[in-house]
């Protein structure tokens, strides 16, 4: 208990002297959370320094091994390390699909050498990379995806075409799931590869979404090559990979509102617009929605916590990361028609200062792609239904 | 701390649910309603379950109890869910004791809480004065009795008294002081002298002047309706502080929803998981009715709201029992402890209710049938609800703690 302690003192110490005041207000716009690449543009040298000094240490990838350039923390204190961050409201200094998701894959599966180029980058956050898994006619049924790898030797070429692809028009790296085997059965001829989004024969197009922004995009790959090194795992055993990643992807968007959710209370927003009368808010109607809202939402947060409680005691039934995301993001989807709610048209204005630019309407309705993404509620519920529950054709 | 169990609350949980499985099922609860038995649990059983220890695991050590914590006696109501066994567990071992321990002096806690682990005294709580719980609407009195100046005398009339007819002793709620009695009846938070003057007295049941009507409930348990006429009591019968009563009481709301809390838990995850086994069963246009998208899904979604019901039960148990070790009195603020136990009781019952909607819907007819179990789950899980407030009244609460 001890070195638990002095970790708590010196962590809380070096944070009170290293994390810039204007780290520690709530991220606003999108720009505000730093997703680091090579085309990243800082919004301000105090986020520039945050994730410098962060990195230095490890600290933006608390537990991974500290010789890829991890904080190499023990789950303790990176449980402490959390703590302190969430004591002064810091924000965190990198949030990136290369932490959250190909990062671990190729720490769990990928070799030494992929190692040793990739990971220190990701903990530096000087790669932001996207991942090429959807295709036009395969979404839900992503297994059947179409887009071909082909072996030439000391190297491969990939023709196809990803959709929904995260920020394609930023990323530096893609991590894309190819066909390279189509004479097996679909699950049987799926590969993971690397590939850098300057090589030739990469182009992309955003899309328009009903929230006025182009989060996603459409990529175009035309004869593509691959280095043959950049193969994580094995040949045709990308399946497996693909599903660790999906489990990751469905955790971290399961969690996205909570992030948000964070800054302000739903509550606090409703007493500030409607205003409280004798302690009570002034609209019955909402302040129930609301109270079930929080109640559900406290009570995902505590679900996730369970879980990994109860992982880390060995107990538990597993396979939980798919109810995660279909609660998390249906409970995300509410707080923001709560929103609407509470601010009425206000919230729907759609352009101009008076209304931030739509920012609050542009939000809800990005929300309702979260039980889309990352496999939709459905998808969620049939994972849930089968795997855990044990229902299906044949019973 | 985690939000599992740790290793002696697991196994007192698997011999709880040993125990009530085979000694306590649901066909005692089934026949002691065909039997229209007159004191409505099985005194076997419950002589048994004192005997397992169940009566004194709330119980301070000091007083021959196994001081075992709420995580601990919230695993035996959550077995108790699936089993729907009636006994005095949930009016005397919990609300009961945890009267006692909460408020009583260490005279009370000395002759009581023993007599209590050994199963030869039951209580139950008498606060409710309508079918809703509004702790604060008081409108029973204590006044002086007279020229033995130390006695007191109640007026009034208690309903929905969970072991109401049989217990030894009724806690009774009642108002020491005038002046508020006028405008009670609004808004439990309105006014604060509202709160002030109510009193909690320990009376008992065969009191000259206390009348008890048994009266029949949709789940087959034990309740009264109990009238209160120029019932005299001792000053040594207060429970507590003289007008501090509804602390007492807001105390002993925590601690019970928290329970019933679990109770319906274990109703929700017993009528899933029979769900569940009669979907991988029933056959209709010749497969499994498990088979079908539109029914997995509503199991699915079930499946994961009972998950998160998992989780604010724990919590809310684990928070009473973190708060007994911090020695708070009733009087520091536990609004932290409140609010895990509000969020508990709302979703547990919404979540019961959805369950116990959902089993019978997807059993079919046979699931209206009084001869399967799927009723006694749904009638016992709305009880459970109303008890010690509803969803609502916890959405309320709340909404109220969080300063909205």
């Amino acid at each position: 208990m001890a070195n638990v302690n002095t970790f708590r003192e010196s962590t809380r110490a070096w944070l009170e002297a290293n994390c810039p005041p204007s780290m520690r207000q709530p991220i606003v716009d999108f720009e505000d959370r730093c997703w680091g690449g090579a085309k990243w543009k800082f919004v301000s040298e105090d986020q520039r320094r945050w994730l410098d000094v962060m990195a230095e240490r490890g600290w933006t990838a608390p537990d991974w091994p500290s010789e890829y350039g991890g904080g190499g923390l023990s789950k303790e204190e990176s449980k402490i390390l959390r703590e302190e961050l969430y004591r002064i409201d810091a924000r965190t200094p990198l949030f990136s699909m290369g932490l959250f998701m190909i990062g671990p894959a190729i720490l769990k599966y990928g070799s030494e050498a992929l190692k040793r180029q990739h990971i220190p980058d990701i903990v530096k956050g000087k790669i932001w990379w996207c991942q090429g898994y959807s295709e036009p006619n395969f979404g839900s049924d992503l297994a059947g995806l179409q887009a071909r790898c082909e072996d030439k030797d000391d190297h491969y070429i990939i023709n196809g075409q990803k959709v929904w692809t995260s920020y394609a028009d930023r990323a530096d790296w893609m991590f894309c799931l190819v066909r390279t085997d189509p004479d097996v059965v679909k699950h049987a001829g799926i590969s993971l590869v690397l590939f850098d989004m300057n090589t030739p024969g990469v182009s992309t197009k955003p899309i328009k979404l009903i929230s006025g922004k182009s989060p996603f995009c459409e990529t175009f790959l035309d004869d593509v090559r691959v280095e043959k090194n950049q193969l994580v795992g094995e040949l045709n055993k990308g399946w497996k990979l693909a599903s660790y990643l999906l489990t990751h992807e469905r955790e971290m968007i399961g969690n996205m509102g909570q992030a948000a959710a964070s800054a302000k209370t739903l509550h606090q927003h409703a007493t500030d617009v409607v205003g409280l009368e004798n302690g009570v808010l002034n609209d019955s109607a909402l302040r129930t929605d609301i109270a079930r809202w929080e109640i559900d939402s406290k009570a995902y947060e505590l679900t996730a916590e369970r879980i990994r409680d109860e992982t880390q005691a060995g107990q538990g039934t597993g396979a939980t990361s798919s109810m995660l995301k279909y609660t998390g993001t249906e409970i995300n989807k509410r707080r923001h028609e709560l929103m609407l709610g509470i601010y009425g048209q206000q919230a729907l204005g759609w352009e101009g200062d008076m209304f931030a630019g739509g920012t609050m309407a542009s939000q809800w309705l990005r929300t309702k792609g979260n039980s889309i993404e990352g496999g939709t509620s459905e998808i969620q519920l049939n994972i849930i239904s089968k795997r855990i529950l044990g229902l299906g054709a044949t019973g | 701390m985690a939000l599992v169990l740790n290793e002696e609350q697991q196994m007192l949980k698997e011999s709880a649910r040993g125990f009530l499985q085979e000694h306590a099922p649901l066909a005692q609860l089934r026949r002691l309603r065909d039997e229209r038995d007159a004191i409505g649990y099985s005194a076997e059983s419950w002589a048994q379950m004192v005997e397992l220890g169940w009566a004194g695991i709330l119980v301070p050590e000091a007083y021959g109890g196994l001081d075992f914590g709420h995580v601990g006696m919230g695993q035996i109501m959550e077995e108790n869910g699936r089993t729907l066994t009636a006994s005095p567990l949930f009016a005397t071992a919990i609300l009961g004791v945890s009267a006692l321990v909460l408020g009583g002096s260490d005279e009370q806690k000395k002759t009581l809480l023993p007599a209590i682990v050994e199963g030869s005294l039951t209580l139950a709580l008498a606060v409710d004065e309508g079918p809703k719980h509004k702790p604060a609407q008081v409108t029973m009195t204590a006044s002086k009795g007279g020229a033995e100046s130390n006695n007191l005398k109640l007026n009034g009339a208690k309903q929905f008294v969970a072991d109401g007819h049989v217990a030894d002793k009724l806690i009774v709620s009642a108002r020491t002081s005038m002046r508020s009695s006028a405008h009670s009846s609004t808004h439990s938070s309105a006014a604060p002298d509202d709160n002030d003057g109510i009193s909690v007295f320990l009376v008992d049941r065969d009191a000259e002047g206390v009348t008890v009507e048994r009266v029949m409930m949709a789940d087959s348990r034990n309740s009264a309706m109990v009238t209160f006429d120029n019932v005299v009591v001792p000053q040594g019968a207060m429970l507590g502080q003289a007008g501090k009563g509804l602390a007492l009481i807001e105390g002993l709301t925590d601690i019970g929803n928290a329970h019933l809390a679990a109770e319906l838990l274990g109703i929700s995850l017993e009528v899933f998981e029979r769900t569940v086994q009669y979907m991988q069963e029933r056959k209709q246009f010749g497969v499994l009715i498990g088979s079908y998208q539109g029914l997995q899904h509503r199991a699915a979604h079930l499946f994961s709201e009972i998950e998160l019901t998992k989780s604010v039960v724990i919590k809310a148990l684990q928070a009473l029992d973190e708060k007994l070790l911090d020695k708070k009195t009733l009087d520091e603020n536990s609004d932290a402890a409140s609010l895990l136990c509000s969020m508990a009781k709302a979703k547990a019952s919404e979540v019961a209710a959805l369950a116990t909607n959902e089993s019978v819907q997807l059993h079919g007819g046979i699931g209206m049938t009084d001869e399967y179990d799927m009723g006694f789950y749904m009638k016992r899980a709305r009880v459970a609800e109303h008890m010690l407030g509803d969803q609502r009244f916890h959405q309320r609460r709340f909404a109220a703690l969080s300063g909205y």
